[in-house]
């Protein structure tokens, strides 16, 4: 008896346990919700009565302002999300030493996950946040804005760079370039600067990131009748072989591969290339960022990888110089362009704000229409480490002009 | 000479392929179960030997002993704490079980090494051969990786159809209450099925990563996933199988990618797998068993 009593126990067991999850599953998304929709200004007030109060004892300063900011701080693009706030957070402390108007930031993780995103855009809410930097990665921010577009918080991503992400929102604006201009400046960049006579591409189909890049990239090409004599494509699931597409990008004699790509398969397809004996130029875009602080990398495969990126660390200008050395004191490392992006994202919201009169009580929503005016407004220009004079249009989009560089010893060089 | 190229390289990813399925056809062959958690051991055993060789300094070939020490006992605990007190509950419970230790496994290695991708020095050490002025490049990870392949196969086959502790799991493959009735102790045979199943599978973590260089806590993910496949596709619970499965499978994934398209390649693999399943539904060289009622 007690045998055919087992697997009818173990079954029941795992049922159980399957329901268990599924309510407290459900439980979450509602509590969620509710937390959402009713409950979100009173933990907010009592929060900014806290600081009020402290503020009255303390000094005259004004209570900071409440930016939240989400990006991956672990998972695969780690990286990136990192960087950002490493770079906001340089920018925030910046801007309160110098008195006048103040900044709190709050960076939450979303591992590059849009539903964990979602959650961290609504323990920001909770929190109080005001403005929202962020989100990092392209992906989670279509979700994330969709809410904040609803709540009306005012977005500024530092590097979410679909045009997606900020179609049909007013209120999310963009300090990266979008993937359009991406595709463009590259075809651009290659074009004038003579760097190659044959282009072949390898991009990620089933990223939106890439194929956007690479559809703006091609058309560009055509124009400038820029030869491009390969195009081969590989998915997450199949991004480990490069040998095909790196055989017949030799085969077609090209003497440039395009890469708009991020730098974990680009690692690979170095490697690879390495392998075969096939030495092209390496070109790629911003995703390409981050390939020298890969771990245990062998930077020699990088050596001669060209990037168009709108960040040089080693810009001999005093912004860049500055920046560059707090980032090395602070985090022991060389600044790339999302942490650039960071920090622009916080200096562009302060430079916006500093001459009107918001306090740690004016409304997120009222911060939103007034950003909105400033940033799509004609006389707003901002000078940052990522560019000179950059504007917005009402779009979201920004307006700037990328530079190129190239990896050489190890580290990036301008190559302008 | 590219063709023969491309071929080089589909037998290096089956050679690969070939390795992982052996676990899955083992365990199911013997056990009776898809054993999902495999793949995730594939990524334990890349970890084992990038930390022997990177933080501890250790020379490859001991990296790669110790990581198969630490697989093989990490298979036989698995098997000890979640597959074994199941050995009675239905195949779903099992399975379901299975699933869980692998995404136990992939998030236990996500709190422990993090998420950032690691780079993977190849524990190879030879340069590529350079054949016809050069025209055709094979890669030493790529001779190493077929020779591991044929030399496992080929200690897997003897150990299976000439030892003692072979022949127990032939016969607890046929038929488990029998062979226990003639004094055959199941449980111990299952766990020496285990051990080698994810001694093998450490291997293949050495050799997936020599040869694509990147190391997540998904890496094993996918290339189990392919795997599988290539043991159905040999025919699930045949040593032989596996090995034929894989290297097919391998072959036809590179060669679609050259001579149809590199967007498709994942679609012909699968379209083959169920053209053939549909002809003979056991696999290539699966045995048809009549089921007496």
């Amino acid at each position: 008896m007690r045998k055919h009593m087992k697997p009818r126990f173990y079954l029941t067991l795992v049922v159980a346990l399957v329901l268990c999850l599924a309510m407290l599953a459900g439980c979450g998304d509602k509590g969620a919700k509710k937390t959402d929709s009713t409950e979100s200004a009173a933990p907010a007030e009592k929060e900014t009565e806290k600081a009020d109060d402290k503020q009255a004892e303390k000094s005259d300063d004004a209570a900071p302002i409440k930016l939240g900011g989400i990006g991956p701080i672990s998972g695969p693009a780690a990286v990136y999300g990192i960087a950002v706030k490493n770079g906001a957070s340089i920018a925030v402390d910046e801007i309160n030493a110098l008195g006048g108007m103040q900044f709190e930031l709050k960076f939450e993780d979303d591992e590059h996950d849009a539903e964990k995103s979602v959650n961290a855009y609504n323990s920001l809410k909770d929190w109080g946040m005001q403005i929202l930097v962020g989100t990092v990665t392209t992906g989670p921010c279509l979700d994330v804005a969709a809410e904040s577009y609803n709540d009306r918080i005012f977005t500024l991503t530092p590097s979410a760079s679909s045009p997606e992400v900020i179609k049909g929102k007013d209120n999310v604006y963009q300090m990266c370039f979008s993937d359009l201009n991406q595709g463009i400046a590259s075809a651009q960049y290659i074009e004038e600067k003579k760097l190659a006579t044959k282009v072949a591409i390898i991009y990620n189909n089933a990223d939106a990131y890439s194929t956007g890049i690479y559809e703006k990239f091609i058309s560009e090409a055509e124009v400038r009748d820029l030869e491009v004599v390969s195009t081969t494509t590989f998915t997450d699931d199949t991004a480990n072989d490069f040998s095909v597409q790196l055989t017949e990008a030799q085969n077609a004699g090209a003497d440039l591969v395009f890469l708009p790509i991020y730098y974990q398969p680009s690692s690979l397809i170095l490697a690879q290339a390495k392998e075969m004996g096939y030495e092209p130029t390496f070109f790629g875009v911003d995703g390409m960022d981050g390939i020298l602080t890969l771990e245990n990398f062998d930077t020699k495969l990088a050596e001669g990888v060209m990037l168009l990126t709108p960040f040089v660390a080693d810009a001999t200008d005093d912004l860049t110089v500055a920046f560059v050395e707090k980032y090395d004191e602070l985090y022991g490392e060389v600044p790339n362009q999302f942490a650039a992006d960071g920090y622009d994202s916080v200096y562009a919201i302060y430079e916006a704000l500093k001459d009107s009169d918001v306090t740690a009580e004016t409304s997120a929503s009222d911060l939103c229409d007034l950003l909105i005016g400033i940033f799509s407004g004609d006389d707003f220009e901002f000078n940052g480490l990522t560019g000179d004079n950059m504007t917005w249009s009402e779009t979201g989009e920004v307006a700037k002009s990328p530079k190129g560089m190239i990896i050489e010893n190890g580290v990036y060089v301008g190559m302008d | 000479m590219t063709f023969l190229s491309y071929l080089i390289s589909g037998i290096s990813l089956g050679s690969i392929y070939a390795i992982i399925a052996l676990g899955y056809t083992m365990v199911y062959g013997i056990a009776k179960m898809l054993n999902f958690a495999h793949g995730d051991v594939i990524m334990v055993g890349g970890y084992m030997s990038f930390i022997a060789m990177i933080n501890f300094g250790w020379p490859p070939l001991l990296s790669v002993l110790f990581a198969i020490l630490v697989c093989t006992v990490l298979g036989i605990l698995i098997e000890q704490l979640a597959y074994k007190p199941l050995r009675s509950a239905p195949p779903l419970a099992v399975l379901i079980t299975a699933i869980g230790v692998s995404y136990f496994l992939q998030n236990a290695a996500l709190l422990i090494f993090s998420a950032n991708p690691k780079s993977y020095s190849s524990i190879i050490p030879f340069d590529s051969l350079r054949l016809f002025n050069g025209q055709l490049i094979i890669s030493g990870t790529t001779i190493v990786t077929i020779i591991a392949c044929i030399v496992i196969i080929w200690t897997l086959n003897t150990i299976v159809n000439k030892t003692k502790i072979g022949k127990a799991m032939r016969a607890v493959s046929e038929d488990k209450e029998a062979a226990q009735l003639m004094g055959i102790s199941v449980n111990k045979t299952i766990s020496v099925t285990f051990a080698i199943g994810s001694a093998l599978a450490a291997v293949a973590g050495v050799l997936l990563c020599s040869a694509y260089p990147i190391l997540m806590p998904t890496t094993g993910a996918m290339p189990g996933i392919k795997a599988f496949t290539a043991a159905v596709f040999g025919g699930i619970g045949s040593i032989p199988g596996a090995f034929l499965g894989g290297i097919l499978l391998g072959i036809i994934e590179i060669l679609g990618k050259a001579y149809v398209s590199t967007q498709l390649s994942d679609a012909i693999v699968f379209a083959v797998l169920i053209i053939i399943l549909l002809v003979k539904p056991t696999g290539l060289l699966g045995k048809k068993t009549l089921v007496k009622v």
